[in-house]
This record gives structure tokens, sequence and C-alpha cells, in this order.
């Protein structure tokens, strides 16, 4: 194969969004608040996407979720992920109010379901960089 | 004061679709660059409405990803020889073909411009899109590209996956609607998946990309191009074919498809209130639909949010109808974009062509047997930029 090698997709710790990925390195989930109506904020800006407001406080928020949706990927489209078959790709919604796309790991693929529990992995991606993948948790 | 919809409805049938073209698709990248196939179909199109280049006052044109330039708009209209007055440039993704053809309705209608060319062309190499992929910049990516987002797979994996859930869809469902549609591709020679029928139990043992998703429920990007010509209510009556009235359009935008409160209820609600409403129709008087069929969940959803049925009821409503040219809801009638191929940015000028095709009383075929109003849909990104378009036989 000729193919040239594809890097790991990865976030880029920077801007607005540098304090979340900071925050995930060090084991923590911490999104902004905004502090004029009270939206929590994702993906993170520094300002309010209901009311702009600029007043935006960052707080630490549970890992606790469960399953909104899910999809097991079977063909990946990135290259980085071909070889890491099959996977789940989901949307965890966090007890907090927030909804989350991630993987979900830590369990064989067919025991995934809609509306099950789960919890925070912290998956450490590159020296730079943690990922915040989620797996089942007891209820 | 007078309300957005008693505006809107000023907009009703001012302007018509007279002419078309269509260049076939193709899975290779051809040696052509997307400026080739936009010149060839534009001086299609423009012939077609019985009319001379210089009769064209207005281009709208969407990007193509292998010739990704700025300045687009005025690079095509100097390619292929037009002084406009009036021209713009889309970029809604899947929404895009729908809100060109809405744009050119509007800018007639307000005396911009008298005739407007909508062209769209692209070719499709994959390699060159991982090599060189035009820029795209999306803080949202960030939060989903490192977790194996799968390009647009699995977000429509997710939808239906939750849609059978919640409602008990199933595969079989979702299934019929690529079988349907590949029923009717077998009456159009140019769709790349002509001459290979397929039934719903081929779908359901083709192999599952991103469960649920099977092989055959997702699209198929290929290169090719389309372009129409939109002209005044009045200039309509000196041409050579019926023309295609613009009724209604109406787009709506409904950002990260995560937060907002029901993943499965999109903005499509939306764009095609907006678009009856300007109408002065109901989802019942719709007598054929060309709807955006990246995936067969995004087919399902349209339907429900659109108003052909209810939130939820789309499975039963697929199984219950005859979705063919020839059926009691004729549904993507040349094949879809899952038959025919879906050329250039996934815009869906192909769904807009055979909307066209069908109200003018001009598919051959395939010709559905009821063509008084075609309900047209784009969706862009994952059910984030929608855009609905009713096209009328009769004004
Ligand atoms: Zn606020």
């Amino acid at each position: 194969m000729s193919t040239p090698a594809f890097p790991r997709p990865l976030p880029r710790v920077e801007g607005d969004a540098a304090p979340f990925w900071k925050a995930v390195a060090a084991h923590r989930i911490e999104l902004p608040r905004c502090t004029a109506c009270g939206t929590l904020i994702f993906y993170p800006r520094t300002f309010c996407t209901r009311c702009h407001s600029r007043e935006v406080r960052w707080e630490e928020i549970s890992g606790a979720g469960r399953v909104y949706t899910f999809s097991v990927v079977h063909r990946a489209t990135h290259p980085w992920f071909m070889d890491k078959t099959p996977y789940v790709y989901a949307i965890v919604e966090l007890e907090a109010g927030v909804r989350l796309p991630t993987m979900l790991v830590g369990c064989a693929t067919e025991d995934v379901s809609v509306g099950m529990p789960v919890e925070p992995v912290f998956e450490r991606a590159s020296d730079d960089v943690v990922l915040l993948h989620f797996r089942p948790r007891s209820a | 004061m007078t309300s957005i919809s008693d505006r809107s409805r000023t907009l009703r049938g001012r302007a018509a679709v007279v002419g078309f073209a269509e260049l076939p698709p193709s899975k290779q990248p051809g040696d052509r660059k997307p400026l080739d196939l936009i010149s060839e179909v534009s001086a299609q199109a423009i012939a077609d409405a019985g009319l001379r280049p210089q009769q064209i006052d207005g281009i709208v044109v969407c990007p193509a990803m292998m010739q990704y330039s700025m300045l687009w708009p005025s690079i095509v209209a100097e390619h292929i020889g037009l002084a406009p007055t009036y021209l713009e440039f889309v970029d809604l993704g899947g929404a895009t073909s729908c809100a060109m053809i809405a744009r050119a309705a509007a800018a007639v209608a307000e005396g911009r411009c008298e005739t407007v060319l909508c062209v769209n062309g692209d070719t499709w190499d994959p390699k060159g899109m991982y090599l060189k992929p035009p820029p795209l910049v999306s803080p949202l990516r960030d939060f989903t590209l490192p977790y194996g987002a799968a390009g647009a797979n699995g977000d429509y994996a997710m939808a239906a996956r939750l849609h059978m859930d919640r409602y008990g869809t199933t595969s079989r469902q979702l299934a019929k609607i690529a079988a349907d549609q590949r029923t009717s591709a077998q009456r159009n020679p140019i769709a790349l998946f002509h001459g290979q029928p397929l039934t719903i139990d081929d779908v359901l043992a083709s192999p599952v990309i991103c469960d649920p998703l099977h092989k055959y429920e997702i699209v198929l990007p290929c290169s090719g191009a389309e372009a129409v010509v939109v002209t005044s209510e009045d200039r309509v009556k000196d041409l050579p074919h019926p023309p295609a009235w613009v009724l209604g359009f109406g787009e709506a935008l409904e950002p990260d498809p995560f937060q907002r409160p029901d993943f499965l209820v999109t903005p499509t609600v939306e764009s095609a209130r907006r678009a009856f409403a300007m109408a002065g129709a109901s989802p019942k008087d719709v007598t054929l639909a060309e709807i955006y069929d990246c995936y067969t969940s995004a087919v399902l959803i349209e339907l429900e949010d659109a108003g052909f049925c209810a939130k939820g009821e789309g499975g039963p409503f697929v199984e219950a109808h005859d979705l063919t040219f020839a059926g009691d809801f004729p549904l993507n009638t040349h094949g879809g974009m899952l038959s025919f191929g879906q050329p250039g940015l996934g815009g869906g000028m192909t769904l807009v062509v055979e909307g066209v095709r069908q109200v003018m009383g001009r598919a051959g075929d395939r010709q559905v047997r009821r063509n008084d109003l075609a309900f047209v849909h784009g969706n862009g990104g994952t059910f984030t930029e929608e855009c609905s378009l009713l096209l009328g036989r009769d004004r």
C-alpha cells in the first residue's frame, strides 16, 4: 500500500475551547455557563449563544449521563479509523443538560443500547490531548 | 404592518423554471474540470429554454469541490460568456440547489434580473478529497472527528437508530425507500444504478456500513452537472416548454443538531411550513416529492417534518405507499440520489431537475400520473440547513 499516513484527528487546544481540553487533560469536565441567563454552552465559547452576554463562568459538571443515540461504525471514512472498526460513535446526554458527541468504549458493540447509563473515560490521544470517551456505568 | 407570510405570498408564482439540462453522472473523475461540465450543461439548459446566452441576465452558482475558488460567480459567468446584472453564490450543503432556485425566483420577482441560470457541476475524486480537501473551518468538528464521526454516515445512522428505538421503525421500512427508488431508476437510462434492480432483501443483505445503515441506504458521490433556467412570469409565455411555476419556497437553519430539543425534529418543519404558506397549499395537495436522500433515514425524517405524516409514522407511511414513479406517492422518481448518484457537493440539483421534468410533463416513460404539484427538498449538514421548494404545473 502506498497510502500516505494520516495522523489521528485531534482537536485544536486553542481559543475558546482551550479550557475545555485542558480540563479534560486533568480528568475533569468543565463547560462555560452564562452568568446572565444560565445557559450551559456546548461546544464551548466565551460568550452565550442564547443571550449574547460575554459574561460566562467555567464550571465543573458531572460526567454522569446516558446514551442518547449511537451507531456501530463498521466502515470508517477517516483513514486513521479504518483499522479501528467496529467502534461505537455516540451522543451522550449528560445529566447537566448537554449532549456530547463521543466514542463509547469498554463494552461489546452488541451490548450498547439507547438510554444506557455511562460515565467518562479519559483517553490520552497524544502528548497534549486527552479525549473524552464514555463507558457503561452501573445505574 | 404586514407579516412575513403576507409578504412571502407576493412571491408566489412570480417566476418559473422554463428549461433544464443534466449531464450523465459518472463514478470516474474524468479528464474534465468542473468548469468544463458547467459550461456544457449551461449551454444545453439555455438552449432547452429556447433562449440565447445574451438573454441570461442572472446567474446563481454553488461551490465545486474539485475546483474550489473564490470569485466563483464571476469566474463562471465570464467563462460561459454571460454579462449578468445579478450574481449569487449559494453554499448550504444539501440545501444548496433548492436555495439557488429560491434566490433566482426572488431576484426575478424583485426586478433585479429577468432570466437566471442556476448551475451546479463538479467532479468526484475521493483521492483528491483526502489529499487536498477544500478548507472547512467548523469548531464543532473538533468535537466530532476525534471520536470517529465517519463523515455524515455516523450522524444519519444515529438518527436512524434513535428513530427505531423510539418509534419501532424497522430496517425493512428504511430499505423499502431505497428499493422503490431503484425501481424508478430502471426507467432512467443515465442513473448510475440503471440495469441493477434492487429488492428490500438485497438492501438488507448489503454490508452494514454504519449500523443500522446498509451500503444501499447510503448515497454514492459522483461527477456530474445540472442546470435550470428561471425566468419571469412575463417571459414564460414566449418559450417552447410548459413552465414549472415556483409557487413556494422556505429555508431554515438550526445549528448544532446535537443540542436541539429533539435530534429527530429538524428545521424542515420550518422550511416546509414557509414554502406551503407562500404557495397557499398543504402537504395533501402534493402529487410527487423529490426530497433529499443522502440516506434512507434522511428521507424518512424529511417526510415527517414536511408534514406528509406525523412524527414517528414515517416507517408505516413508506410501507403503506408505493413510492415508485407509478405509485400513489411518487418519491425521487429518477431513482433519487441513492440510485442516480450524488453529483456536486451533495447539492441536490438533480432532485430539482427531476421535479421540473415531472411538472413539465417531460419525464418520458417514468412520467408520474399526476404532476400538479412537486415538493422538492434539500437537506444540508446533519439536518441543519433545510430548503423546501414547491413547483406547480399551474400557477
Ligand atoms: Zn445567556
